[in-house]
């Protein structure tokens, strides 16, 4: 899987869990930049990645993510 | 089934229901109208988040819709003994203690004598009994409390158990002093996250990754079941609870077809693995008969070889344990159907078990919000029934215990009815007694049972907690009445409430019920002539009454009429006000009944 790959798969996942088919997410989207997106909905976010890519985050790795290029970063890496 | 409800039934796809969680509430919003509204406060140790909104959700599948507040994080000592405003103005109907073994503050160290030890532990339970307390005497509303789960380390290993310095050993002490005072206090009810914690899996249930970076007490995928949990206590406290089962036979109650394979060849008893699991779960279903389930057979078979088999001598449920045994050959849905209104219930309020997928589709298609458990392999029969808590005891009334009684005496009822020609005759041939008066205290519970469960013969809906019921019987400005009918062949229990509020010399009738158990038994007349005595006696000299029009209670449309009252306003939904002067010569209505 490539990153284009990824993200595209990335963005299936963020229109369903903030329920809004407008979002278009790239390497420098934070949390800032979507209204929804809290720390709440942060944790159904990060389960629903897991769950798309089939993979485990640890909590090191959870804490350590500052934009959603560093997911994809570490989503690539985990698959790799 | 529909894709949405799907969520909502085992197994539970935390992850899928909170990311369809909008659509799915639409859904029931649209589908499942609540009849209900509720104010739930949720005071939370760690985390209530997620666990609240999937709650939400199980509560509009059962027909009601809460409000939440939710505490901050970890402040539900403080919201509760500190007036916090916020709490004072929502005026929660329910209050969840959510805590978990991380807010035990003081648990034991291996130098602790004792001593030192029990008094951890009272000091421990005192801080929730005076919370308790406070909220009592601050909402009057109804508590329910986690107890506590097992932690996933053992310090000491096995001796932590039974040892006073271990963790587990002061856990399940404190637990029982929480059991003791939910026996001794009503409106009180224990969220047993102890016992889903362990059928969950502890090693699975404690996430700590969950804790250390979201402070949920579980694993998130874990949450859903607590919120069932805690949403099967919230249907029975109102009145949501299943009513009964209507059960096919053939490779549902025993193994074998009873028709080709005969009596003797049925397989029940202990001689084989399947035989005693179809006998297990006739124990199972005999249980729950026992707290007031009803049971019912549809099963395609001729009526007589249907009884042979109950007949079984390693048969646990025989005939005279059904009320409706329906053997024919008739779809299933309407067998379903008829025996739904033999009983006077919805049939949505009874579990259909069959192991047959083909009878179950029919009864999910053609009965409407049909509740049918995919059943399957008979020694997975309990697992699957047992795991929805359709029947969640929240209170174990007399009257409960006796409802099977009931059921029976109705049919014999039914029978007499059919040798008179003449109704009144019928109607005094039964002796009937009724005791009718002000709310009384060992009544209480099922009075407030009754508010939340009557839907037909009921003129304005209304719903009471058992505090506001208790309030109420206390408040001098209320004239409240219960009545309680029995005849030949039986104690009805209590079966009508009446609610009154005086306002200078007028009686405002606030709810006016009565159970479908003992329609056209007259005995609505003997609860007005009643009313109307304890009003002379205030001196009141006009009676309002209130009818609200629901999708259930079209049959007391025209009560007040019947009763000699006059319509004085009707809006366009169909809202009406009736009035009646109370004449000097008031001549009882009810001539059958013999009260008090």
């Amino acid at each position: 899987m490539n990153k284009e790959e990824v993200f595209s798969k990335l963005n299936e996942v963020f229109k369903d869990v903030f329920d809004d088919e407008t979002i278009s997410v790239n390497d420098n989207t934070t949390a800032d930049d979507i209204e929804m997106w809290d720390s709440f909905e942060h944790i159904n976010l990060i389960s629903a990645i897991e769950r798309k890519f089939d993979i485990k985050f640890n909590m090191k790795e959870i804490v350590g993510l500052h934009n959603v290029g560093e997911m994809a970063n570490l989503i690539l890496s985990k698959l790799a | 089934m529909n894709e949405y409800i799907k969520q909502l039934e085992y197994p539970i796809d935390a992850n899928l229901l909170l990311t369809k969680k909008n659509k799915i509430k639409k859904f029931l919003q649209e589908n499942y109208p609540a009849k209900i509204k509720k104010n739930i406060a949720v005071l939370g140790g760690s985390t209530t988040h997620d666990i609240v909104k999937i709650l939400e959700l199980f509560l509009l599948y059962n027909g009601i819709q809460a409000d939440f507040y939710e505490c901050e994080y970890n402040q539900y000592y403080e919201d509760i003994m500190y007036n916090n405003e916020a709490l004072k103005a929502f005026k929660p109907d329910i209050i969840w203690l959510h805590t978990t073994y991380r807010n035990i503050e003081n648990l034991p160290e291996i130098t602790d004598t004792k001593e030192t030890v029990a008094q951890k532990l009272e000091a421990e339970y005192n801080k929730y009994f005076s919370m308790w307390k406070k909220c009592f005497e601050d909402y009057k509303c109804t508590i329910i409390q986690n107890n506590f789960e097992q932690p996933f380390y053992r310090i000491m290993g096995n001796k932590d158990v039974s040892d006073y310095h271990g963790a587990l050993n002061f856990i399940s002490g404190l637990n029982m002093k929480f059991y003791d005072f939910a026996q001794n206090n009503v409106n009180f009810y224990i969220n047993d996250i102890n016992y889903i914690a362990s059928t969950y899996g502890l090693k699975e249930w404690h996430d700590l990754s969950a804790w250390y970076l979201y402070k949920y007490c579980c694993k998130t995928d874990a949450v859903p079941y607590l919120s069932y949990s805690v949403s099967r206590i919230i249907k029975s406290i109102y009145g949501k609870n299943k009513k009964g089962f209507v059960l096919d036979l053939d490779n549902t109650l025993w193994g074998g077809i009873v028709g080709d394979d005969g009596v003797e060849n049925l397989e029940l008893g202990t001689e084989t693995a399947s035989a005693q699991a179809y006998t297990e779960f006739q124990s199972y279903l005999k249980k729950l008969s026992a707290l007031g389930v009803i049971l019912n057979i549809n099963s395609k078979n001729d009526e007589k070889n249907a009884i042979a088999g109950l007949n079984h001598p390693d048969s646990i449920l025989k005939p005279k344990d059904f009320i409706s045994i329906k053997a024919n050959w008739n779809p299933k849905s309407q067998n379903m159907e008829e025996i739904a209104q033999e009983l006077s219930l919805g049939a949505d309020s009874l579990v259909f078990v069959d192991d047959n997928p083909a009878e179950r589709e029919i009864v999910r298609t053609q009965v409407k919000n049909a509740c049918v458990p995919d059943v399957e392999q008979v020694e997975q029969y309990i697992k699957e029934i047992d795991k929805y808590g359709y029947f969640e005891v929240t209170a174990l009334s007399k009257d409960d215990l006796a409802k099977n009684d009931m059921y029976k005496a109705n049919i014999e009822r039914v029978k007499l009815q059919q040798t008179f020609s003449n109704y009144d005759d019928y109607l005094i041939s039964l002796n009937m007694e009724a005791v009718i008066k002000p709310f009384e205290a060992i009544y209480m519970q099922r009075i407030a049972q009754l508010t939340n469960k009557s839907n037909q013969f009921n003129l304005t809906t209304k719903r009471y907690s058992q505090s506001e019921i208790e309030q109420i019987a206390q408040d001098k400005n209320y004239i409240t009445l219960y009545g309680k009918l029995s005849d030949k062949f039986g104690d009805n229990g209590v079966v009508s409430v009446i609610i009154g509020k005086i306002i200078k010399d007028e009686l405002h009738i606030e709810l006016w019920l009565m159970s479908c158990r003992v329609l056209k038994r007259d005995m609505e007349f003997s609860m007005m002539d009643e009313l109307i005595s304890q009003a002379k006696k205030l001196h009141i000299s006009k009676i309002f009454g209130y009818y609200y029009p629901t999708a259930k209670n079209a049959m007391v449309k025209d009560f007040y009429k019947i009763q000699g009252y006059t319509k004085i306003k009707e809006d366009d939904t169909g809202n009406s006000v009736w009035e009646y002067k109370i004449p000097q010569n008031y001549k009882n209505k009810n001539k059958v009944i013999k009260v008090n």
